[in-house]
């Protein structure tokens, strides 16, 4: 199993690494069990462009560079766009993953799309009426795993 | 500048197996199985090598049989015994959840063609319990194979009881001594053991080598057929080079054995000391009954692979039996085995010393790992968080 060089490269230099104390939305996927959690923060402007990004990872390698590089990805556009976020792109944005690390990739688009339900329910709004679905749940990899 | 600490994985070729080995790699390129002179040459080195293999566990030459890995030993063993006369008539095989894959899956495999297997349990130290392997065997048993020591945790089975134990109740004792082999005392005829597994790459020698004793008198049925080299037990033109590596790197680890287990456990000694200042981080495995250099831990709120990655810039080689590692999403089945939760195992750390490691080599491990260690727990959303 090789990583490709974009990959190294986000994990031995993690962009957006750390904690946010006013951020304007949080997402936390993952759990323990599985092996992999993201926690994300956003600081949104007025205007619903994502102005900031932070985020902590447990995970393996491809968690942390999908954490990484998706944090890259959404920096600076609008919620919207925000939430057009695929964990192919994401990965496609790495030169690719190996086959069995794709499902890692989801854990980001996930603690995305949780940030932005996150923002929208703070802005007293259904998050149904906005929300994209998301391509996979990282949980659900564990729950195959057991049944 | 590397430092090499996965001496469990593989082992760099000590230059005087090298040595032994070059010869035929170049001009003695004769075939064993030929008449002439160049031919003859390569078979006198095939058998002073099997004499070196078998002096170091206290058997016979003509019990020693050159295989291609420890992988393979492993599958002739199984395999051999239950398809073969030597297991006359009986369909049980007893072994333990911790085996290494070449036993475990080749274990699997038998199960599914209707052999009865049953995998033993191992306690949180990585030890077998004797009364249950005793109360296991029953009359349709026809091998016992326990690992002599284990490849993650290092955890060293008490041999000389299992062995007591199985030649008392009639039953075969194999042994997947691949990772123990050359690095702790092995006697066949003490300890009762009637197969055994062993591998030159894990102490200095070159990978694509092994062998398998066989207890003389036991028949087993080859798993690959062919010329009939190996006295007909495993056919194929024998890696001469390979085998005379083999046979040298046996030689050294028997001459530097006492020496080098002192020195090795020493120095993991240091490491492990070292390792458990880091908070909140475990040794796994037994803490005493282990292998010499095999150092394993766990380390909270922060996820194997990340780690091995981190250390490799670093430039320290080391490894994992974290679920990531593995490319499934279950931790190694030995973790697994001694009871580690999956929140545990996920920070597993496997450092293995060997012949080439210096206490310099520990103290860059220990100035690198808890740096390395802070860094990723800083990005951890699940450090400091009660």
């Amino acid at each position: 199993m090789l990583y490709s060089e974009k990959v190294m490269d986000h994990l031995a230099h993690p962009r957006n690494v750390g904690q946010m104390e006013d951020a304007d939305a949080i997402g936390e996927v993952g759990n323990m069990k599985c092996g992999d959690i993201m926690k994300i923060y956003l600081k949104i402007d007025e205007n619903e462009v994502i102005q900031d990004v932070k985020f902590q990872t447990f995970g393996c390698g491809a968690a942390v560079a999908t954490s990484s590089m998706a944090t890259e990805m959404i920096k600076g556009k609008t919620v919207e766009e925000a939430m057009k976020l695929t964990n192919a792109a994401v990965a496609e944005a790495l030169d690719g993953l190996p086959p069995v690390k794709m499902h890692c990739s989801v854990l980001a688009e996930e603690a995305v799309k949780s940030a932005l339900e996150d923002y929208y329910k703070r802005q007293g709004k259904d998050p149904a009426d906005y929300m994209a679905p998301v391509s996979g749940h990282c949980e659900d990899c564990c729950q195959q795993q057991e049944g | 500048m590397t430092v090499y600490a996965d001496n469990a994985a593989t082992t760099q070729i000590a230059p005087q197996v090298l040595e032994a080995m070059l010869p035929y790699l170049k001009e003695q390129y004769g075939n064993p199985s030929t008449l002439y002179r160049l031919g003859r040459e390569s078979k006198i080195a095939i058998e002073k090598a099997r004499s070196q293999v078998a002096q170091a566990i206290d058997a016979r030459e003509e019990e020693i049989f050159f295989t291609g890995s420890g992988t393979e030993s492993d599958n002739m063993a199984l395999k051999g015994v239950l398809y073969g006369p030597a297991a006359k008539g009986k369909k049980g095989l007893i072994t333990t959840k911790m085996e290494h894959h070449a036993i475990l899956h080749t274990a699997q495999a038998l199960e599914k063609e209707g052999f009865q297997v049953a995998f033993l349990d191992v306690d949180s130290q990585g030890l077998v319990d004797l009364e249950q392997l005793k109360e296991a065997i029953g009359p349709d048993t026809a091998l016992v194979s326990i690992m002599a020591a284990n490849n993650e945790v290092g955890s060293i089975q008490p041999l000389e009881e299992i062995g007591a134990i199985c030649r008392e109740r009639g039953v075969l004792f194999h042994t997947d001594a691949v990772q123990a082999f050359g690095h702790i005392p092995i006697d066949v005829n003490k300890m009762n053991i009637d197969l055994l597994s062993l591998s030159a790459h894990k102490i200095n020698g070159p990978k694509g080598a092994g062998a398998l004793y066989i207890r003389k008198g036991l028949s087993l049925r080859p798993v690959i057929e062919g010329g009939g080299q190996e006295r007909n037990r495993r056919s194929g033109t024998e890696n001469v080079a390979g085998i005379v590596g083999l046979g040298a790197a046996a030689q050294l680890a028997m001459k530097t054995m006492a020496e080098e287990s002192v020195r090795l456990e020493k120095l993991a000694h240091k490491l492990t000391e070292g390792v458990l200042r880091i908070p909140e981080t475990i040794l796994t495995g037994h803490p005493t009954q282990r292998l010499p250099g095999a150092c394993s831990f766990a380390i909270s709120a922060i996820e194997g692979e990340s780690l091995v990655l981190y250390l490799d810039m670093e430039g320290i080689c080391a490894s994992t039996g974290s679920a990531c590692s593995t490319g499934s999403l279950d931790p190694s089945h030995v973790l697994t085995a001694i009871g580690l939760s999956h929140e545990v195992a996920h920070g597993s750390l496997r450092l293995t010393l060997g012949r080439f490691n210096t206490e310099e080599d520990v103290d860059t491990i220990l100035e690198k790992l808890p740096q390395v260690v802070d860094r990723l727990r800083a990005m951890s959303p699940v450090w400091n968080r009660k």
